[in-house]
Order: C-alpha cells, then sequence, then structure tokens
C-alpha cells in the first residue's frame, strides 16, 4: 500500500515536472493576456502634477494629463502565426490618471507568443464606422468624449497636457492633441503608428487557460517630446489638427519598450 | 359545402378591412427621392426611416436643452422660414451671444452631401450634430450631459421606447433620430423642378431660358445641377479677412486647400441671404458683382476666375438680370412651410 502510494506520488510529481519544461497548448482555448502600459518618464514612474521633468532642449514641465488610445493588438507565436485580437475586442484608452485602465486585458489562444504588435490611437477603418458600432471607449458622448474631434470628425489618439515655465503665455499650459487617420475622402496627414515589439530578449508571453501572462511595458512619456524632433514648449505649446501632431506621433512611435513578462 | 365557401369569403372580407384600417390608422413616413435628384449618398440601410424616429429626431432638433444653458436648439439658427438657415444673420450668435466666423448653412437635401460644414471637416451626417453641440460659441455642452438631461426628462425615455423599443438613451440613437429629420428636409419643389420634371404646363420664360444658359455656361461646373452644387471646394477670390479662415485646409492641412470652401447649393436663395461662408455679402446683386469685379488673386484661386485678363467672370448687366431671374425659378415655398417640419 505504502510503496503503491509512492509510486503515485512520484508519477505525479514527475509528470507535473514534465509539464512545466514543455507545456502542452491547446489553441483551441483561450487564456487570459494582460498587457501593462506602465508611464514613466526616463528613469522614474510618472507622476501627474507634481513631479517636474526635463526635455531634450532643456525646459522643465510638469504633465497632468496623459491619455492615448491603444488597439489592433496583434500576437505572433514562436512558429511565426499571428492571432488578432477580434474588432469587438481590441480598442482601449489607457488613461494615466485612472490606474483600472492600464493594463487591458486580452483573450488569446493558448500558446508561447514572442512577438506584441499593437496601433497607438484608432484605425482608419473603425474611425470611419457607423455610429452605432462606436461603443465603449469609443463612444464620443461616453469614454470618447475628450478624445475625439467633433469639428474633423476623428478619434485623438494621444493627449499630453501639462505646464511649462518655459512658455510665457497665461497659465504656461502646453495641450497636445494628436490624431488624424488619413482621412475620409482627401488625403490628410496619417499618425497611426504601429508598434511591434519583439519578446524573445526578456520574455516570450506563455499563455494557458488556468493562469494569467502579462507583458509589462515601459512607456516613457519623455520620448514623445524627444526624438526625430526634440519639441521645444516654448515654440509649440498647442497642438489641436493633424500636421502639426506629425513629429510628435513620430516621436513617441518609439517610447513603448518590453520590460519583462509574467508567466 | 356551401357554408364552408360562405365561411372563407367572410374570413377574407373581414382580413381585408382590418388590413384596410391598419394602413389608415398608422400614419407612416419614408424617404422619396425626387425624380430629378440622383441616388442619394446617405446609407439609409443603416438607419431605416420611421415615423417614430423622425418625429423624435425634429423634437430633439427644436430642444434647446441641447445647449449649456439650455437656450439654443438646432432650430435657432437653422430657421424653416428662411429655408433652415439664420436669415439676415452674417454669423450666427449661439449661446451667451457668442459668435461665430461662419454663416449658418441650410439643412436641406443633406442625403445628397458628400460632406458636411463650409470646410467639409465632416463626412457622416450622423456625427455632425457633435460639433455645433459641443462648439464654444454654438451650444458649449458635452454630448455626455445632453444624453444624461434625456436621460432624466419626463418625457424622452418614452418617446425613445416607442421608436426604438428600448428606454436606453444611446449616442447613435440619439444622433441617427437627428439624421432622420434633417435628412427629411427635402427640397425638390421649386419652379425649376416642375420645369425639369416635365410637370404639365410649366416652362420657363424666354428671360428664365436665357438665364439657364448662362447659368449653364458660367456656373454648373460647380453649382451643379439638379442639387446646383457637386459638394467641391474652391476658393472664390474672396479678400481674406482679418479672422484668416483658411477653409478646408484646416481639415485636410494641405497648402492646395488653403482657403477654398464647399460650394453651397444655390436652392432657395431668395430665403437665405446673407451669402458665402462668412455672409459678407448681403444680396445676389453683391455676390455676381463679387465675381465680375471683385475677385482676388488669393492662394489657389480657381483656374475658372483665371480665363481672363482680370480674375473673375466676365459678365454683363444684362446677363446679371438674366441669370438673377432663372436664379429665383429654385427657390422653394413649399418647402418653408411643409408641416412636417414645423417647430
Amino acid at each position: 500500500m505504502k510503496k503503491l502510494l509512492i509510486i503515485a506520488i512520484a508519477t505525479v510529481s514527475f509528470t507535473a515536472c514534465k509539464k512545466d519544461k514543455t507545456p502542452e497548448y491547446n489553441t483551441t482555448i483561450k487564456g487570459a493576456l494582460s498587457v501593462e502600459f506602465d508611464n514613466i518618464a526616463g528613469s522614474s514612474d510618472l507622476q501627474l502634477n507634481t513631479a517636474t521633468y526635463t526635455n531634450a532642449v532643456g525646459e522643465t514641465f510638469k504633465v497632468t494629463k496623459l491619455k492615448y488610445y491603444v488597439s489592433n493588438f496583434v500576437l505572433t507565436n514562436a512558429n511565426g502565426t499571428t492571432y488578432t485580437v477580434p474588432q469587438d475586442s481590441c480598442y482601449f484608452l489607457i488613461d494615466e490618471s485612472d490606474e483600472s485602465t492600464h493594463e487591458p486585458v486580452l483573450r488569446i489562444p493558448e500558446g508561447e507568443y514572442k512577438t506584441l504588435t499593437f496601433t497607438v490611437g484608432v484605425d482608419s477603418l473603425r474611425n470611419t464606422k457607423d455610429v452605432s458600432e462606436r461603443v465603449g471607449v469609443l463612444d464620443p458622448a461616453g469614454a470618447a468624449a475628450d478624445m475625439y474631434w467633433g469639428w474633423n470628425s476623428g478619434y485623438i489618439f494621444l493627449k499630453l497636457e501639462g505646464t511649462s515655465p518655459a512658455i510665457t503665455s497665461m497659465g504656461s499650459v502646453f495641450m497636445y492633441h494628436v490624431g488624424g487617420f488619413g482621412g475620409y475622402s482627401a488625403a490628410t496627414p496619417n499618425n497611426i503608428k504601429v508598434i511591434t515589439l519583439d519578446l524573445t530578449a526578456r520574455g516570450n508571453a506563455k499563455v494557458k487557460q488556468t493562469k494569467s501572462a502579462n507583458i509589462h511595458l515601459m512607456v516613457d512619456v519623455l520620448k514623445i517630446v524627444n526624438g526625430s524632433t526634440n519639441v521645444s514648449f516654448a515654440t509649440t505649446d498647442m497642438v489641436h489638427s493633424i500636421a502639426p501632431g506629425v513629429p510628435l506621433a513620430n516621436n513617441y512611435a518609439a517610447m513603448f519598450t518590453h520590460d519583462h513578462t509574467e508567466n | 359545402m356551401r357554408r364552408k365557401y360562405w365561411l372563407i369569403f367572410f374570413i377574407i372580407f373581414v382580413a381585408g378591412i382590418a388590413a384596410c384600417h391598419k394602413n389608415d390608422t398608422a400614419p407612416s413616413i419614408s424617404f422619396q427621392k425626387p425624380a430629378n435628384f440622383p441616388e442619394p449618398v446617405y446609407r439609409f440601410a443603416n438607419n431605416t426611416i420611421t415615423l417614430e424616429r423622425f418625429e423624435l429626431g425634429k423634437k430633439l432638433f427644436y430642444d434647446p436643452l441641447l445647449s449649456a444653458n439650455n437656450t439654443i436648439s438646432c432650430g435657432s439658427c437653422h430657421i424653416q422660414t428662411s429655408a433652415f438657415t439664420h436669415h439676415g444673420h452674417i454669423v450666427s450668435h449661439g449661446i451667451f451671444d457668442r459668435r461665430g466666423t461662419r454663416n449658418s448653412p441650410p439643412i436641406m437635401n443633406l442625403a445628397w452631401s458628400t460632406s458636411f460644414m463650409w470646410d467639409g471637416g465632416i463626412a457622416d451626417l450622423d456625427l455632425q450634430a457633435i460639433a455645433p453641440i459641443t462648439n464654444h460659441v454654438e451650444m458649449d455642452e458635452t454630448m455626455e450631459n445632453v444624453l444624461n438631461k434625456l436621460r432624466s426628462s419626463s418625457q424622452y425615455p418614452a418617446l425613445f421606447r416607442k421608436a426604438y423599443g428600448t428606454e436606453e438613451i444611446t449616442t447613435s440613437n440619439f444622433l441617427k433620430s437627428l439624421s432622420q429629420f434633417m435628412l427629411m428636409c427635402v427640397s425638390s419643389n421649386s419652379r425649376y423642378d416642375s420645369i425639369t420634371r416635365g410637370d404639365a404646363g410649366k416652362s420657363f420664360t424666354a428671360e428664365e431660358q436665357e438665364g439657364y444658359n448662362i447659368f449653364k455656361q458660367k456656373c454648373n461646373s460647380c453649382h451643379t445641377e439638379p442639387l446646383f452644387t457637386n459638394y467641391s471646394f474652391h476658393n472664390n477670390g474672396l479678400s481674406i479677412s482679418s479672422v484668416n479662415d483658411e477653409g478646408h485646409y484646416l481639415i485636410t492641412q494641405n497648402e492646395a486647400d488653403k482657403y477654398t470652401f464647399k460650394v453651397p447649393s444655390l436652392r432657395n436663395l431668395a430665403y437665405t441671404a446673407p451669402f458665402m461662408h462668412d455672409g459678407r455679402l448681403l444680396t445676389l446683386d453683391a455676390v455676381l458683382n463679387h465675381y465680375t469685379d471683385q475677385v482676388q488673386q488669393t492662394p489657389n484661386l480657381d483656374p475658372a476666375f483665371q480665363q481672363n485678363a482680370k480674375p473673375g467672370l466676365v459678365l454683363s448687366a444684362d446677363d446679371k438680370k438674366k441669370l438673377i431671374t432663372f436664379l429665383n425659378t429654385l427657390n422653394d415655398k413649399s418647402f418653408l412651410l411643409d408641416k412636417r417640419f414645423a417647430e
């Protein structure tokens, strides 16, 4: 009896061990994969309203608002097979002031994924959809109320607002609103940015139904103003239309880095 | 056997009466394309017109609840007796008497419009109302607050239930109702329309016909029949005012669109003065004088106005008189009096 028990335990632990080394994925079932957007400023955690940061041209500033859309998530597994999160569940609005928005949860078929792709902003197709399909974070009378240009219909992809003593006008306020999906009929500048991150160096995401995986991204807001164009608050305090947003969008395309993955 | 036939006959007869009766008591409404108009561009498949939704849209259109302090409705600046413009106002005054920079355009034949606003910033009628509702100088309200006011009103939840089968007031149902009212505002019963449709006994007078010929030669390339606009954007040589309104450029940010504005329809001109995007020209005579004598060589001036030594069009005083006679055949009084659209 005792002998039998030992054998049984040994067998179970052996099986468990084996399972951990090469997990069996059932691609017909889905597991939860969260993608954490951890907003930082250089080497410190982003703090709204209080902390002071310095841009590349040496101007100090504070951030009062940071909001941006992330959408159209695509995951690529080790064999190169991709999974695209369906349209009805692939739009998220990250708002620094609301922690509950920082970690979108995706439902992904079980598997090991080595590449994460997503869009910063709202794709052109969704920007031209019937109003009945603009719900949830895309509702212009709801979550999207301050992320939508009514006069030039289209979503604002990213908002960075704050103050800088470099700005001499009243309140020393800057407001950077970046949007522009390419236009309905006439072509306009396109500020949609597709981000592709290779996860292999810092940890592939291993999605299983029984546990939740988390891809932790660092999002460095300094890179919105520092990059291929170093933006000065003194020269540019307001960005409220598509073309002036182009340098900002080109900059922020580089603000996402993969930090680690928790499996 | 015979009794059975009678019974069948009786059932059919009763059913027939019932059907008949139903048709009499249930008024309905539908979008009718005028025979001389092209196919509309609005996607009616996504917003089927019903009487309840149209009526709800009309109530919303005339309800000042849509503005921040409940004083300004859509109908404040789009008045039916002025063919849904703000007659006599160069630019409209919105909430707290704040003034905008553009002249209120007509709510008319919008089912054919490929874009909205003078600058063409909005491509979908269903998204149009958001702009004036949230504009600081127009209604200065938030969409969220409008929906909340509707939700807590004593009347609207029941009206939404009648229209949509649910008291839930969504962004989509709200905006689509407004669209239904605006879509039904079709103006197609001018003298020009009845003549073009070949109504018995209708024809242009000699002067109207001459004016029509001049129109086809000089105006029709942009103010294209039968809607009298082709919805394109042009710079017609107005001097650049202190507002420095860059028009379509504000939307596309393409240099070639600087100072261009959407071609307005020429229907109902008798009721819609003043004219131009900023309402600067008070009479039709002034408009025609602009085209002959005051066209300015500003960036992107349309090539149509650069055919002669002097920019603009060549029209004699007699041509202008005839043109105006023709343009007056585009007035549709019945549109102004149509009870279905009245407040």
